[in-house]
C-alpha cells in the first residue's frame, strides 16, 4: 500500500464536509412532521402484525383451506394479532385483570422503569447529534458508568442519602471520561467517531469482563464474573413498586438538556458546530474543545443510564449490564428527533414496547424480539420520509423538499 | 518533528516491553512448539526453546528493527508495510514463547483454529471493501453475516442441499445490502444510521423467526464435508491448514484473489474505485454513479452473506440467536486496519482470528495473559490505526457522502 498520506490531520474542508453531512441528515430527520412519525409507527406495527400472524400456527392451518372458508383465516389472524397487541398493552399501559387500581396501573410504572435508561441514553446520542457527531459508543459508556457507580455502591462506605448521590456522580463521571477519550481522539487526530466509538465499546466490554474476574469488581468467594451487590443505601429508593428515583434523575437530565440547548451559550456553540464546523471555527469557536465537551456530556448522560441499571434494577454487575441499551438509544434519539422532550416521548414508547413484550411472550408466546423488528422499522421509515409519504399518500411539502435538495447541492458546489 | 518518528518510537517501545517483560522478568522453563500431526507425510520434530532466552534474542532483533526504521526516517524514508509485518510476526512469536513457558503449543491446531475463526471476518471485510470502495459506508456487515447464517441454515435444511444453503446465504447478504443501497443511494439517508438500524433489524427478524418458526426439521442443515486435496494435504503444518478444508474456505481464497484482481487490474475495478474516490469526475466521464454503487454494495453484501454461512454450515451445523456476536464489527475493524485493501484486510482478519484463537488455546494451556486482553487486541490495534498513531489510515474519499447528480 503506497497511498499513505503524510501523518497529518486531514484537510479541514474534508473533515467538515463529512461532519456537515451527518448534520444535514439529522436536521432533515428533525424537521419532519409529527404526522410522519405517527405514520411510521403505525406502519411498523402493521409489519409486526404481519410477522406475528404469519408465524401463528392457527393462521397457517386455516390458510390451508383459505378459499373454502376465508373467514376462518381472517378470524385466526385477528386472534393472533389482537391477542399479541392486547397483551402488549396489558403489559405496558393498563391491566384490566388487576384486583385494584394499583395493580391495574402497575404496567405504567413498569414501562417507566424500562424507559429510564432508554431516555437517558437516547439523550446521550441526541446531544452528540446536535454537534453533528454520531455516538454509537453507548454500550461502552454505559458499562463504564455502571462499573463506576457499582464500585462506589459496594466498595465505599458512606452515610445513606449521600451514598446514592456519590454513586450516581461516579457513574456520570466514569462514562463521561470514557466518552471524552473519543472527543479527544477526534479533536486531535481527526479520526472518525463512528469507528472510535465502536472499537471503544468492545474494549470497554473486554476490560469490564476482565475486571469482573479480579478482586476490583468480583464478589469474594465466587468464581463467577459477578460483583458483590450494591449496598442498600446506594440503591435508588423506590417511588412506587419497581419504579425508582433514577426516573427522577432522568427527568432532571431531560430538563437540563432542554436548558442547555434553549438557553445556554455552550448549547448554542454545540449547535453552531453541528450546523457547520467551518463556519463555527470562523466565528471563533474552538471546534476541538466543543467535540470533547459534547462527548463528555453525551457520556455523562450514558452514565445516568448505566447508574439507573445498576443502582435502580440490577444491583449486581454482570457482563450483560448494558444490554442493548446503547444501540436502542440510537433509535430513541432518531424517533425523538434529537429534541429533549421528543427523546423523552420516544423513550417511553420504546420502554412500553419492552415492558409489554414480556407479557406478550408470557401469555401469547410471541417472542420478545418482535420489538426489535418494530423498533428498527420505525427508524427506517422515519429516516426516509419520501417512502412513508408514498405509502400513505401524504402530501409532499414541495417547497421544503426542494429546499433540502438545493441545500445539499449547494454544499457540494 | 516527533510525528515523523511515531512509528519507530512505537516499535521501540514494543521491543523494550518484549525484552524487559518477557526476557528479563519472564518465567523460566522451555517452550515447546509442536508442528507435526499424525497424518503427515514425514514428521518434523518438536521445537523446544528456552522461554526467556528466546524472548531476549527476539527482543534484541526487534530493537534493531526499530533502530533501523528510525535511521530510515532520519534519511527521509518511510517504514514499509512489510517491515511492520515482519516485526509483528516476531513480536507475536516472542509473546507466544513467553505465554506457553513450560508447556506445549500445538501449532497446527492453533493455526487451523485461527483460520476457521477468520473465515467470516475475511468474507465480511471483503464485502466491506467492495461497498466502501464505491463510497457507501458499510456498518451493516454484522447484519449481512447474520442474515447469511440464518438463511443458509434454513434453506440447506429444507432442501437437504448444503450448496443451496451457500447460495441462499449469498442471496440473503445481498438482500440486506440492497436495503442499505436503496436507503443510502436512492433516499440519501445517512449510511451509518441505515447500517446500525439494519443490524438491529436483522437481529430482531432472525431471533423472532428462530423462536417462533424454526424447529428441528428446519434448522438442522448439517456441516459441509472436508475436501482433502491428495498429497498436498500431507505436508506438515501447511497441509492440514490449506489443503484439508471445506468448500467455503477454498471459496474464500478464490474470493480474495478475484476481488483483488478485479479491483486493481480491470476497467471495472477502476470505475468502481473512481466512483468511491471522486463521483463527480466519474459522472463526468459517463460512469453511472448510482448503478455502480448499487453493484458494489450488493456484491459486497453477497460476499459477506457467504461468510455468514460459515457460522452454520461451516462450523456449528445449526442456527442460533445472534450467533455472529459482533464478528461483523471485527470485520469492519479488519477492513479499516487493512486500509481498504483486500489483501491487507484479509491479513488483518487472519491476525484477528489468530488473536481470538490464541485467547482460547492459552486459556487451556494456562498462561499469564488474561484472555480478555487478547480478545481486545483487534479493537486496540484498529483504534491505534485510525487515530493515526502508526501512520495515517485513509479510506476512499467519497465514502459516506451521497452523490446528488446535478
Amino acid at each position: 500500500m503506497s497511498a499513505v498520506t503524510p501523518p497529518a490531520v486531514p484537510p479541514v474542508e474534508e473533515r467538515d464536509r463529512r461532519d456537515g453531512k451527518v448534520g444535514t441528515v439529522v436536521r432533515e430527520i428533525m424537521s419532519g412532521s409529527v404526522v410522519l412519525s405517527i405514520a411510521a409507527i403505525l406502519l411498523s406495527f402493521v409489519i409486526g402484525g404481519i410477522l406475528i400472524a404469519a408465524s401463528d400456527e392457527d393462521v397457517q392451518e386455516t390458510a390451508g383451506y383459505f378459499f373454502a372458508r376465508p373467514g376462518d383465516m381472517l378470524g385466526a389472524i385477528l386472534d393472533a394479532v389482537g391477542g399479541a397487541y392486547g397483551a402488549l398493552l396489558r403489559g405496558a399501559v393498563f391491566n384490566p385483570r388487576g384486583d385494584n387500581l394499583g395493580e391495574m396501573l402497575g404496567p405504567i410504572s413498569e414501562t417507566l422503569v424500562y424507559a429510564t435508561p432508554l431516555v437517558a441514553a437516547g439523550l446521550g446520542v441526541a446531544v452528540a447529534f446536535r454537534a453533528g457527531l454520531f455516538n454509537i459508543g453507548g454500550t461502552g459508556q454505559i458499562v463504564a458508568g455502571a462499573a463506576a457507580a457499582g464500585w462506589v455502591g459496594f466498595a465505599v462506605d458512606l452515610p445513606p442519602v449521600l451514598h446514592v448521590i456519590v454513586a450516581l456522580v461516579a457513574g456520570i463521571l466514569g462514562a463521561a471520561v470514557w466518552a471524552g477519550i473519543v472527543g479527544i481522539l477526534k479533536a486531535r487526530t481527526g479520526a472518525h467517531e463512528v469507528i472510535l466509538t465502536i472499537m471503544l465499546n468492545y474494549i470497554a466490554l473486554r476490560l469490564f469482563d476482565y475486571l469482573l474476574t479480579t478482586p476490583v469488581l468480583q464478589q469474594p468467594g465466587t468464581v463467577n464474573p459477578i460483583s458483590p451487590p450494591v449496598s442498600g443505601d446506594a440503591m435508588f429508593p423506590s417511588i412506587v413498586g419497581r419504579l425508582h428515583w433514577g426516573f427522577v434523575a432522568m427527568l432532571l437530565a431531560v430538563f437540563a438538556i432542554w436548558w442547555l440547548f434553549a438557553k445556554s451559550n455552550l448549547g448554542f456553540k454545540i449547535r453552531a458546530v453541528g450546523l457547520s464546523p467551518s463556519a463555527a471555527r470562523t466565528a471563533g469557536i474552538n471546534v476541538g474543545i466543543i467535540y470533547v465537551v459534547t462527548f463528555a456530556i453525551a457520556g455523562g448522560l450514558m452514565g445516568i443510564a448505566g447508574s439507573a441499571q445498576i443502582l435502580g434494577t440490577e444491583r449486581t454487575l454482570t457482563g450483560g449490564i448494558a444490554g442493548s441499551i446503547g444501540f436502542d438509544a440510537i433509535t430513541v434519539a432518531l424517533l425523538g428527533r434529537s429534541k429533549p422532550f421528543g427523546v423523552l416521548a420516544a423513550g417511553i414508547l420504546f420502554g412500553a414496547l419492552r415492558a409489554g413484550s414480556r407479557t406478550m411472550q408470557a401469555s401469547e408466546g410471541v417472542p420478545v424480539d418482535i420489538v426489535l423488528v418494530v423498533q428498527s422499522f420505525i427508524v427506517l421509515f422515519l429516516a426516509a420520509p419520501p417512502l412513508v409519504r408514498a405509502i400513505f399518500r401524504l402530501p409532499a411539502p414541495g417547497s421544503r423538499a426542494t429546499a433540502i435538495l438545493s441545500r445539499s447541492k449547494g454544499a457540494k458546489a | 518533528m516527533i510525528r515523523a518518528y511515531r512509528t519507530p518510537i512505537v516499535l521501540g517501545v514494543i521491543a523494550l516491553i518484549v525484552i524487559v517483560l518477557f526476557g528479563v522478568i519472564g518465567s523460566e522453563g522451555d517452550s515447546t512448539f509442536r508442528i507435526s500431526t499424525s497424518g503427515d507425510f514425514f514428521t518434523v520434530p518438536d521445537f523446544v526453546l528456552p522461554s526467556r532466552g528466546t524472548a531476549l534474542v527476539l527482543g534484541i532483533v526487534l530493537l534493531a528493527i526499530a533502530a533501523a526504521s528510525a535511521l530510515l526516517v532520519r534519511r527521509g524514508g518511510r517504514v514499509r508495510a512489510w517491515v511492520l509485518a515482519v516485526f509483528g510476526v516476531l513480536a507475536v512469536f516472542a509473546t507466544l514463547s513467553w505465554a506457553i513457558a513450560g508447556g506445549t503449543l500445538p501449532m497446527t491446531q492453533l493455526l487451523q483454529g485461527s483460520l476457521a475463526l477468520a473465515v467470516p471476518l475475511v468474507f465480511g471485510a471483503l464485502g466491506g471493501v467492495l461497498s466502501e470502495r464505491v463510497g457507501v459506508v458499510n456498518i451493516a456487515i454484522e447484519g449481512q453475516l447474520l442474515a447469511g447464517a440464518f438463511s443458509s441454515a434454513v434453506v440447506a435444511s429444507l432442501t437437504g442441499n448444503l450448496y443451496a444453503g451457500l447460495l441462499a446465504a449469498a442471496v440473503a447478504g445481498a438482500l440486506v445490502s440492497l436495503v442499505l443501497a436503496v436507503f443510502a443511494i436512492t433516499y440519501i439517508v445517512d449510511q451509518v444510521i441505515v447500517g446500525v438500524v439494519l443490524n438491529v433489524l436483522v437481529v430482531g427478524l432472525t431471533s423472532f423467526l428462530h423462536s417462533a418458526v424454526l424447529d428441528s426439521a428446519s434448522n438442522s442443515p448439517g456441516r459441509l464435508p472436508q475436501i482433502e486435496i491428495p498429497l498436498l494435504a500431507q505436508i506438515p503444518l501447511l497441509g492440514p491448514l490449506l489443503f484439508e478444508q471445506t468448500l467455503i474456505i477454498y471459496l474464500m481464497f478464490i474470493a480474495v484473489a478475484i476481488v483483488t484482481f478485479a479491483l486493481f487490474r480491470t476497467r471495472w475495478g477502476l470505475r468502481l474505485r473512481a466512483v468511491g474516490e471522486h463521483p463527480q469526475a466519474a459522472d463526468t466521464v459517463g460512469i453511472n454513479v448510482a448503478r455502480t454503487r448499487f453493484m458494489g454494495v450488493t456484491l459486497g453484501g453477497a460476499l459477506a452473506g457467504l461468510g455468514g454461512a460459515f457460522f452454520t454450515l461451516g462450523s456449528v451445523g445449526a442456527f442460533s440467536q445472534e450467533m455472529t456476536a459482533g464478528q461483523g464489527y471485527i470485520a469492519l475493524a479488519a477492513l479499516i486496519f487493512g486500509r481498504w485493501n483486500p489483501i491487507l484486510a484479509t491479513l488483518a482478519a487472519l491476525l484477528f482470528g489468530f488473536a481470538r484463537n490464541l485467547a482460547s488455546v492459552l486459556g487451556i494451556v494456562g498462561s499469564p495473559v488474561p484472555s480478555q486482553f487478547l480478545l481486545m487486541l483487534p479493537y486496540v490495534v484498529t483504534l491505534i490505526a485510525v487515530a493515526g498513531l502508526a501512520g495515517k489510515v485513509r479510506g476512499p474519499a467519497a465514502a459516506g457522502t451521497p452523490y446528488i447528480k446535478g
